[in-house]
């Protein structure tokens, strides 16, 4: 496909807006993690901490230069590979995230994989037989879950699956991937309560999308020439609602981020996010800080993914 | 059976359920045959049924609507009684439909070749070859440029004009008996309007179909159908041949409407006219647009350079199509959109551009009355607290004197006291645009600009809000702009009107000789546009269609 | 719409529209009765919600202890009660900072418009692209946890969404004629934002206000989950799932009913929610 001139300065233009986006996000986060809590110095050192030594950490540090030049000296560092050193085990931060960046990844992707189709299938058929009785259970179902928070739904997949049928393990051990079987049930657990957070949002949105488009003068007009549902929906509806779908599926995805924390702490899985829950619990700044711009990274480029589908899926801007 | 009737409609009862959950009755007991071969029209004002019993036809009804009682016959299918998926095998087979909005009919994302041949897909009429051949020959039948090759466009390639015409296309591949047109020339311009029309018309006499067209506008119908049947909620009034409902109407609803559609002529006020009196308004070389502004030009200039005067007591209509700059002059007047060029005069006192310029008692002067009276007024004030706001901000009014004036400007506009507890969205539209002119006589102004004020109102509601204006006019020596694409409206209540054509002023005519006395191409092709109320206007109409490529908005 | 021919000025919500079908009102009884156990729990506790009560931990529903005993064998009736406090009061005052901040903005922006408005924009969409949790996982961290502490962060992490619902809904009505009238009457922006834009857009608002509602409560479970949200000895209904979370593998009441305790809070409010009256939720 074609982009038209328009489209492409559209498209640019969001990604520039990204751009200026993150660097407004580091700046919260560099922001909320080195100037709101006070002296770090003084943190580093606790019972320790005399005026000179907290004079010479200072110094050592760098904290006398302006907050600013502070600023884009660790955004220079993070754009070289160097996140910093963790306060708590001296160990470089990227060698700490590393194998763990790879876990996490590995449940996103696989909550993904089972999801996406899932939620297409479910989405697209109750947005079809709209008011059916699969609707009204799909909708009852999809916004029980939206309410809740994640971590009962976690709970609640460990209490049937693990609890009360026993087909798997409460908790998961991530490394032991030696078998296939092996694999899946230390995965399994994650990724499906994982799976149901992200359904339930994909489901509503892909639902909407489709009852958008089905509700058109087009679909109408289809009716009218004497087609049929299947007709209307698939060679009338879908095409039309293909972008705003693939946007759904962007913007559901951007929840796996939040999901992520909650189900790698509960199942304490060897993930980015667990280490950055206990670099909270241990106040390891250097290390929050990396690990919360790995996460508003991946986050918006799933938002911005999804802007991007809303703009390329306009017919009109088609050459 | 050659006597028997294409369609027959028997008691048709149309219920609709109301978002209370209430159910009403729209479409009360309706009856009417139509013979092969016959167009009928389907006139009435909105909120009549007229649409709904068109899609009827189809076996269809809009959501929350259902056909409660009643039987509707087409040929030898009782629509009525089938099912849906019987229905289905019909619908652009023996019945096809042109829609009001050709452009939201359209599927965006594909390409309208495909979109027009569809119905000898769904039917397995046709095989692509033979359907994309029958496609093009109604194209050049629809007198569609590029025939061949305007079918591998999008749909938002082509122009508003030519997608009506191809939504008809679409609507005549299936060979149907009956075709139904739903308002299919409301959204044009009446210069494309015509050509639309004309095409419906030889397409149909060739086809020898039968047609259902819905309409408001009975000059219109007039042009197309053989028979007229008038609506009123839900209720037929009158049925008829075209030429008899024209000529001899016997219902008083249908009298109504015909005298609507003939307005009584505007009588100048007398005022005393002589050079040295001061123009109640003065535009001199005005020129706006839209955009961020650059060397002092904005991006998309929309007026150039404007010069009129309007005398006190006298009213100046601005005529011209969509897209002219009518509206837009009645913003930039009025400092909503500053002009970045020009001279306005108010009662001799220069106006500062923008709103936040000019002072109070400026503003007071020229009030605005807007087109859709359903947005012009704040849904969460009650009427009376609508009209004392401009007392006290103007004239500083409050408490009891404030209430009697609210009382005294309600009865102005002909409306009863009590409304003014009421809130907006309980008025009708006839009522809401009354309030609004009440709103701007609450300042006690000279001039008042009307922006189409009577274009979303029923023909005969707008022609007694004309009357009011002429009577309030006779009373407070008011003065208007008044701004309209219908030609016989302003010609109802001006005096003098300019004709616009792309953001420029084309020609200044007097109302009352606007046909005689038009030379510019363009207005005449205006006023020859027209429609009127004469089943023959448009087969005995010549225009020179060099005229029509050079200025028709197609 | 056809004028009322009705002379009474005095309609029943169901006339005017305003009804509701019954899944709205069970949503509405469950917000109502949260609200009264948030506002008189302390006087419903059978115990103090600190005092061991039972020397059994985890224990079963009696009589003596309806909803069982905790961890500590301390009684859950009483905890929850405690709990609705922290998680409906702190999820209140923060939905309103958030929704007020939001809305005044929001409407000044669509109102003024021009570079006010895009930077405003601008910035508070960057804001929305942190995700929620994981900005209250920093401001945890790096400030520690208190109640003022959460409900600032919590308020500050729905302020740009709030903005931007009701700025969308403002920037429509603001093109709306009747606007253009009173501005052309030579009205100030005050006037503007108070009387012709509020009024026209506070339906919608509310009803967004609800769902936010229910987005912080989530948050804040979510946070108390983690440990970092209301700290011990006081407990919201998230830090008790968190404490008994040892009795998932028993399935007692202890980690149940707490976690039934959020559901129906939130799922009601959804519930009420998406079955208000369309008149409501798109008055524009």
């Amino acid at each position: 496909m074609l982009l038209s001139y328009s489209t492409s300065i559209l498209v640019l233009q969001r990604l520039a807006i990204a751009l200026l986006t993150l660097v407004i996000v580091s700046f919260a986060v560099f922001f909320a993690t080195e100037l709101l809590p006070g002296d770090v110095a003084q943190i580093l050192l606790g019972q320790a901490a005399t005026p000179e030594a907290v004079a010479g950490l200072r110094e050592a540090m760098g904290l006398n230069q302006p907050a600013f030049l502070r600023f884009l000296g660790w955004l220079a560092g993070l754009l070289h590979g160097d996140f910093g050193i963790s306060y708590v085990n001296n160990m470089p931060v990227a060698d700490l995230i590393g194998d763990r960046l790879v876990n996490s990844l590995r449940l996103a992707g696989v909550t993904t994989l089972v999801s996406v189709p899932v939620s297409l299938c479910l989405g697209i058929g109750a947005a079809m037989w709209r008011g059916s009785l699969f609707d009204r259970i799909v909708t009852v179902l999809t916004i029980s879950v939206i309410s809740v928070p994640e971590f009962m739904v976690a709970t609640l997949a460990v209490l049937i699956f693990a609890v009360w049928l026993g087909w798997l393990p409460a908790l998961s051990y991530g490394a032991d991937v030696s078998s296939f079987s092996a694999m899946l049930k230390a995965y399994a657990m994650p990724v499906i309560s994982l799976s149901f957070v992200v359904c339930a949002q994909m489901i509503r949105m892909t639902r909407a999308a489709v009852i958008d488009t089905i509700n058109t003068p087009y679909v109408e007009m289809a009716l009218l020439k004497g087609a049929r549902r299947s007709r209307m929906v698939l060679r009338h509806a879908l095409p039309n609602a293909l972008g705003p779908i693939a946007n759904a599926i962007a913007l559901s995805l951007s929840y796996l981020v939040g999901g992520v924390i909650i189900v790698e702490t509960i199942f304490n899985y060897p993930g980015v996010a667990k280490l950055m829950v206990d670099a909270v619990a241990t106040r390891d700044l250097p290390l929050i800080q990396s690990c919360a711009m790995i996460f508003c990274v991946s986050y918006l480029s799933l938002i911005t993914l999804a802007d991007l589908m809303a703009i390329l899926s306009n017919p009109r801007l088609r050459k | 059976m050659s006597n028997q009737p294409l369609v027959s409609i028997r008691d048709l009862k149309i219920g609709a359920t109301t978002d209370a959950g209430r159910r009403v009755e729209i479409i009360r007991g309706v009856s009417f045959d139509i013979q092969p071969g016959e167009i009928v029209a389907l006139i009435g004002e909105s909120g009549s049924g007229k649409t709904t019993i068109a899609l009827s036809l189809m076996g269809h009804t809009r959501t929350g609507c259902g056909i409660d009682a009643g039987t509707i016959r087409i040929d030898q299918h009782d629509v009525t009684a089938m099912s849906e998926a019987k229905r289905a095998r019909i619908r652009g087979t023996e019945v096809s439909y042109v829609p009001q909005s050709a452009a939201a009919a359209f599927n965006p994302s594909q390409r309208i070749i495909d979109q027009v041949i569809e119905v000898t897909a769904i039917h397995k009429l046709l095989d692509r070859d033979a359907a994309e051949k029958k496609a093009v020959e109604l194209f050049r039948a629809l007198a569609l440029p590029n025939p061949d090759t305007i079918g591998a466009r999008y749909p938002h390639q082509v122009s508003g004009g030519q997608l009506q015409r191809l939504s008809a296309a679409m609507a005549l591949i299936g060979d149907p008996k009956l075709v139904i047109f739903d308002e299919p020339t409301t959204a044009l311009d009446v210069t494309t309007q015509i050509e639309v029309l004309r095409a419906f018309r030889s397409v149909m006499e060739k086809g020898g179909m039968a047609g259902v067209y819905v309409s408001h506008d009975l000059a219109v119908v007039a042009q197309i159908a053989d028979r007229i049947i008038v609506l009123k909620s839900g209720e037929i009034q009158e049925e008829g041949t075209a030429q008899q409902i024209l000529d001899a109407p016997t219902h008083p609803y249908t009298r109504e409407l015909l005298a609507a559609f003939e307005p009584v002529p505007h009588v100048p006020l007398d005022v005393p006219q002589d050079a040295s009196r001061q123009p109640i308004l003065e535009v001199r070389n005005l020129s706006a647009g839209y955009g961020p502004v650059r060397n002092g030009e904005p991006a998309a200039k929309i007026l150039k350079d404007i010069n009129f005067r309007l005398q006190p007591g006298k009213n100046l209509g601005v005529i011209g199509e969509s897209g002219s700059g009518k509206s837009t002059l009645a913003r930039a007047i009025s400092g909503i959109l500053p002009p970045y060029q020009g001279e306005v005069v108010v009662n001799g006192v220069v106006q500062e551009p923008s709103l936040a310029q000019r002072s109070k008692e400026q503003l007071r002067h020229a009030q605005i009355v807007f087109q859709l009276p359903d947005t012009a007024l704040n849904p969460a004030q009650p009427i009376g607290a609508i009209l004392a706001r401009p007392l006290r901000f103007y004239h500083n009014m409050r408490g009891a004197a404030c209430e009697a004036r609210v009382i005294e400007l309600l009865d102005m506009v002909q409306l009863p006291a009590a409304l003014r507890h009421r809130l907006p969205g309980e008025l009708s539209g006839g009522q809401k645009q009354r309030v609004n002119l009440a709103r701007a006589l609450a300042a006690d102004p000279k001039l008042i600009l009307c922006d189409e004020i009577t274009s979303a109102l029923d023909t005969v509601v707008g022609a007694a809000i004309i009357e009011l204006l002429k009577e309030l006019q006779r009373e407070l020596e008011l003065s208007y702009m008044f701004i309209s694409h219908d030609l016989s409206t302003v010609e109802a209540i001006c005096d003098d009107v300019l004709v616009m054509y792309k953001g420029e002023v084309v020609e200044a005519l007097p109302a009352a000789r606007m046909s005689e006395d038009a030379r510019h191409p363009y207005s005449r092709l205006l006023v020859s546009s027209v429609p009127k109320l004469d089943t023959g206007w448009l087969a005995g109409l010549e225009q020179d269609p060099e005229l029509i490529a050079r200025f028709a908005n197609r | 719409m056809k004028p009322t021919t009705s002379p009474f000025r005095f309609m029943s919500p169901r006339q005017m529209g305003y009804s509701f079908n019954w899944v709205g009102r069970i949503g509405l009884a469950v917000i109502v009765f949260w609200a009264l156990v948030a506002i008189f729990g302390p006087m419903l506790q059978p115990y103090s919600p600190g005092e061991i009560v039972d020397w059994d931990y985890f224990g079963p529903m009696t009589h003596q202890y309806l909803l069982g005993t905790d961890y500590l064998g301390r009684d859950v009736l009483s905890r929850i009660l405690m709990g609705a406090r922290y998680t409906v009061g702190i999820a209140l005052v923060s939905v309103f900072l958030a929704c007020a901040g939001g809305v005044v903005l929001g409407m000044v922006a669509a109102v003024i418009g021009g570079w006010f408005d895009m930077i405003l924009s601008r910035l508070l969409d960057a804001f929305n692209g942190i995700p929620s949790l994981l900005f209250g996982l920093v401001v945890v961290a790096a400030v520690g946890s208190s109640i003022p502490v959460l409900v600032m962060t919590l308020a500050a992490i729905y302020l740009p969404g709030a903005y931007r619902f009701a700025r969308a809904l403002a920037v429509n009505v603001n093109t709306m004629d009747f606007v253009t009238v009173a501005r052309a009457r030579g009205e100030k922006t005050p006037y503007l934002i108070l009387r012709e834009i509020f009024p026209n857009i506070l339906g919608p608002v509310l009803a967004d206000l609800g769902l936010r509602f229910v987005f912080i409560v989530l948050v804040l479970s979510g946070l108390s989950f983690l440990g970092l949200g209301v700290q011990p000895p006081y407990a919201d209904w998230g830090a008790l799932v968190r404490e008994n979370i040892g009795a998932l593998s028993f399935g007692a009441p202890a980690i149940i009913f707490p976690s039934v305790a959020i559901a129906s809070l939130t799922i009601s409010v959804n519930m009420f929610i998406d079955n208000l009256p369309t008149k409501i939720r798109d008055r524009s």
